[in-house]
């Protein structure tokens, strides 16, 4: 299979105008003949459904929650890069190109990064259009502050609830167009499958997750906005629904799944504290602004942190990258505190754990202010781990946060099946392997409100349509898939539930596929990953009926594609001879320990063809240019 | 520590619900309320308990996504301040002690399974005018109107609502008062909500009455229990923009039309 990115060629601060100019238009007297599905409704989803439906399309959106204002995206905290230079501190549109490229570490594409950078500026202009209460100063205007990756203040946030106030500004848009007939919210669906006629996607198939029922809906084009599958850790900050089902029932109907292996490790989220432990739970970026990360000097110091003096702390980062210090990017930072654990200097009973240490700003600037911008984090680590971070440092561990991997798609978010369009974290597009905190607000808002709708109507332009409903066999065949699925979960013989194959899962993931991976490990994984596939199928415990409410079965389905999903990020992860990014192998290493690109060999895009029920995936290569920003060794020193 | 837990078991919207007591040993101070939950869960169903797992809603675990919720010894989301449920944890409970664990009742909540309720109302209540009109496109640049940064502050505090649905289930009156002026506040505090403020509240106001919750007799139950510290006085606020709209939101005669 040959891979067609649609890229545009030329200049490159202008290819989005062009490609956009070179579109075919669909008229606004034929825009309600077409119907569009859109499944998810987080930033992408619900900026995509909300905007089609403005424009005139007949919108079906789906998700998994009770209401489209649940969506994951509401749990991002820091906040949303944009160049607007608002600062006077030298950001432009390139700035913020040649950072996310760079902080990708050279494996995104560099069209899409620029068209994400110049789209940034509109974004912000939108939410403010839509009553989001962005953090202002005394004169009335937008406030910035500082993120990792990046020596410019350009993050725009809402305190610590960014993602939020994003999203009800997306959902509020969304319900305008419910109202207005323009949009029919389906909440409590989750897509089992996605259904082919003639070679195009026409439809979904899903279960109503309160009543049971299989549930067929035909469109003429189907957006998948699903999110990522940082839950394959079974520990993440991913909410307890995120799942990949959607994109991995998409990936077996012809998908091409892009660099699986390349997950986004958060430096500061709150250290596990017991095996019950459900989820991880994420303190945002911006608190590295003011917080100071280090260790005990010496290993094995168990002294409280008050009581160690300044002359016998370690502030690593400060130390190791002079330039970024505590802002280096998320990989980076992620890595340098396992490393700091591995040798011994670990904070906590466990000792996975550093110390995030605000007492030199509250002395600079008072616990007010330090209040006003992190006040509600503050409060959230109380609340889980009962100590008052205004009076002891709060301790910190890297987890499992965003995944860069995602359903592969072109310069125009369509995957390799036509008419199936994949936007924000579930597609793997634009942050290569790291992505720079404060972009993922930015790709999902880029992907729904701006380029989807162009490119959708392109497609629905630029394409002849069969009539189909839902009667079609291959709507039939696909509700007999999900049916046959259903019923050999609950037919199994119930042994053991469905969190413990999770939990198993997670810890294999986390021990060979995490901060750190080695061919030996990897192989190891793919074997157990394999066998406990196998024995996940033959005795899960799945109680009650496919007829009714079952949180169980809901959990089952989307652990069992975890499952898959693990097995071929390994696999991914193996073949890919490198470090770069997230992506740390162990074998590919500097004498520093930093992350050794192999530029020669493998610059270019993962993208996995499904070959069928218990066959590898083949590896199809989508080569990566790099015509503005030269590949080099990142340095943050 | 051990705690004894009654939970309203309810097998859908139509059955007969009943409490049910579970006993939950071995738990740890550390764990979240739902942590709790889901290892009594897990429990049973290696027993293979009839009624299966506890239905209970929840989804961020971080207090942020509005999915949790339900009453706890009667108070919604247990009673402890700006905490949603997923967010409390057991180290506020003792060894011994008998919990009960009750669905948010009100009318325009009906119970789906056990703890989980529908709360797509609000949604509705939402979608009748709880935003401002603006396409996507048609945005001026985002510093082209200075805001006030105390109105900046202000409509943040109420946009903070979750939409958990504790206001109601608190309430006597099973009232979505708090919810919906919320909504109101936030906008009408921002000068890209003024175009709409009145007919917004005219639109929420009445769609909150369409979905029959009950009416705001100022008692307070729900400002003690929201988890994002959302206050009275935006009550007042909707109360008095929906007084204004009353006698202000009349048709223009450019919209009525010329004879």
């Amino acid at each position: 299979m040959e891979l067609n990115s649609r890229v545009p060629s030329g200049d490159i601060t202008t290819r989005w105008t062009r490609t956009k100019f070179d579109m075919k238009l669909v008229n606004p007297a034929n825009k309600r003949k077409h119907s569009v599905i859109v499944v998810g409704s987080g930033l992408a989803g619900a900026a995509a459904a909300a905007t089609m439906g403005e424009l005139g399309y007949n919108v079906k959106c789906f998700c998994f929650q009770d209401s489209p204002r649940r969506a994951h995206s509401i749990a991002a905290q820091g906040g949303i890069n944009a160049a607007k230079n608002y600062q006077n501190d030298g950001d432009s549109i390139y700035r913020l190109f040649y950072d996310t490229v760079k902080g990708g570490d050279f494996r995104a594409r560099e069209s899409n990064v620029y068209r994400l950078a110049e789209i940034s500026v509109n974004i912000i202009d939108q939410c403010v259009a839509q009553g989001v209460p962005f953090a202002r100063e005394y004169g009335g205007t937008l406030s910035n502050r500082s993120f990792g990756g990046a020596q410019v203040s350009r993050t725009f946030y809402a305190r610590g609830q960014t993602g939020q106030q994003l999203l009800l500004g997306a959902y509020q848009a969304l319900e305008r167009q419910i109202e207005a007939g323009r949009v029919q919210m389906l909440a409590r669906r989750e897509m089992l499958d996605l259904v082919n006629i003639d070679g195009q996607a026409r439809g979904i198939v899903c279960r109503n997750l309160t009543t049971g029922a299989i549930e067929s809906y035909a469109a003429d084009v189907v957006v998948l906005a699903t999110g990522g599958y940082g839950n394959v850790f079974y520990l993440s900050t991913n909410a307890k629904g995120s799942n990949v089902t959607a994109t991995w029932r998409a990936h077996k109907r012809g998908a091409l799944f892009g660099n699986p292996c390349f997950t986004q490790i958060h430096p500061t989220c709150i250290p596990v504290s017991g095996d019950y432990q459900s989820k991880l739970t994420l303190m945002s970026e911006s608190l590295r602004n003011d917080g100071r990360i280090w260790v005990p000097l010496k290993a094995g110091d168990k002294r409280k942190a008050a009581d160690i003096p300044e002359s016998e702390r370690d502030y690593y980062l400060e130390r190791m990258y002079p330039a970024f210090g505590n802002l280096v990017p998320r990989d980076i930072a992620s890595r340098a505190a396992k490393k700091m654990c591995d040798e011994g200097r670990g904070v906590g009973e466990s000792g996975f754990g550093v110390y995030l240490d605000f007492s030199e700003s509250i002395q600079r600037l008072g616990a007010d202010k330090i209040r006003e911008r992190y006040g509600n984090l503050f409060e959230m680590y109380d609340r889980i781990t009962g100590e008052d971070p205004y009076k002891l440092p709060m301790r910190i561990y890297p987890a499992v946060h965003y995944t860069m991997g995602g359903l592969w798609v072109d310069y125009q978010l369509m995957t390799t099946v036509p008419g199936l369009f994949c936007l924000g974290e579930a597609n793997f597009s634009d942050h290569g392997a790291n992505r720079l905190g404060a972009s993922a607000l930015m790709q999902g808002l880029a992907d729904g409100y701006f380029i989807a709708p162009a490119c959708v109507g392109n497609y629905l332009a630029s394409t002849k349509f069969q009539p189909v409903d839902t009667s079609h066999s291959a709507f039939k065949d696909a509700e007999a898939n999900v049916t046959g699925l259903t019923k050999r979960m609950l037919n199994a013989s119930a042994k053991r539930t469905v969190t413990s194959f999770h939990r198993d899962l997670g810890k294999l993931m986390w021990e060979y596929c995490g901060m750190a991976r080695n061919e030996k490990g990897l192989k190891l994984a793919i074997g157990k990953i394999d066998a406990l596939r196998e024995e996940f199928w033959d005795s899960v415990n799945v109680p009650g009926t496919g007829d009714e409410l079952n949180q169980s079965l809901e959990n089952a389905g989307r652990v069992a594609d975890l499952i898959e999903l693990g097995s071929l990020m390994c696999r991914d992860a193996l073949a890919r001879e490198e470090s770069c990014g997230g992506h740390y192998r162990e074998e590919h290493q500097t004498p520093e320990g930093e992350a050794l690109r192999d530029d020669e060999n493998y610059a270019f895009v993962s993208a996995w063809q499904w070959e069928g029920e218990k066959k590898a995936q083949s590896l199809v290569k989508e080569p990566l240019t790099f015509d503005y920003v030269k590949p080099s060794q990142r340095s943050y020193k | 520590m051990r705690i004894t837990l009654n939970v309203w078991r309810q097998k859908n919207t139509n059955a007969a619900g009943a409490m049910k007591r579970y006993e939950v040993p071995n738990v740890s101070p550390d764990m979240s309320f739902l942590e709790m939950l889901d290892v009594l869960n897990e429990d049973l169903l290696e027993k293979k308990d009839a009624d299966g797992p506890v239905t209970f809603e929840h989804d961020c675990r971080e207090g942020i996504c509005g999915s949790c919720g339900f009453m706890i010894n009667g108070v919604a989301h247990g009673g402890h301040e700006r905490t949603t449920v997923c967010q409390l944890h057991m180290r506020h409970f003792k060894d011994g002690d008998d919990v009960v664990l009750e669905p948010w009742r009100a009318n325009a909540f009906p119970v789906l399974r056990d703890l989980m309720v529908d709360r797509a109302a609000f949604d509705r209540i939402i979608a009748s005018g709880g935003y401002v009109s603006v396409s996507t496109g048609s945005a001026p640049d985002g510093n082209a109107i200075a805001i006030r940064k105390l109105d900046s502050d202000l409509a943040m505090d109420n946009a903070q609502c979750i939409g958990c649905g504790a206001c109601v289930a608190a309430c006597p009156n099973a009232s979505a008062s708090l919810f919906t002026s919320a909504k109101i506040a936030h906008l009408g505090h921002l000068p890209q909500g003024q175009p709409e403020r009145l007919e917004r509240a005219k639109k929420m106001v009445d769609q909150m009455n369409n979905e029959l919750f009950g009416s705001c007799t100022n008692i307070g139950e729900c400002e003690a229990v929201c988890p994002k510290g959302i206050r009275l006085e935006s009550i007042a606020m909707m109360n008095r923009d929906y007084a204004r709209a009353s006698f202000m939101e009349r048709p223009s005669t450019g919209e009525v039309g010329f004879g």
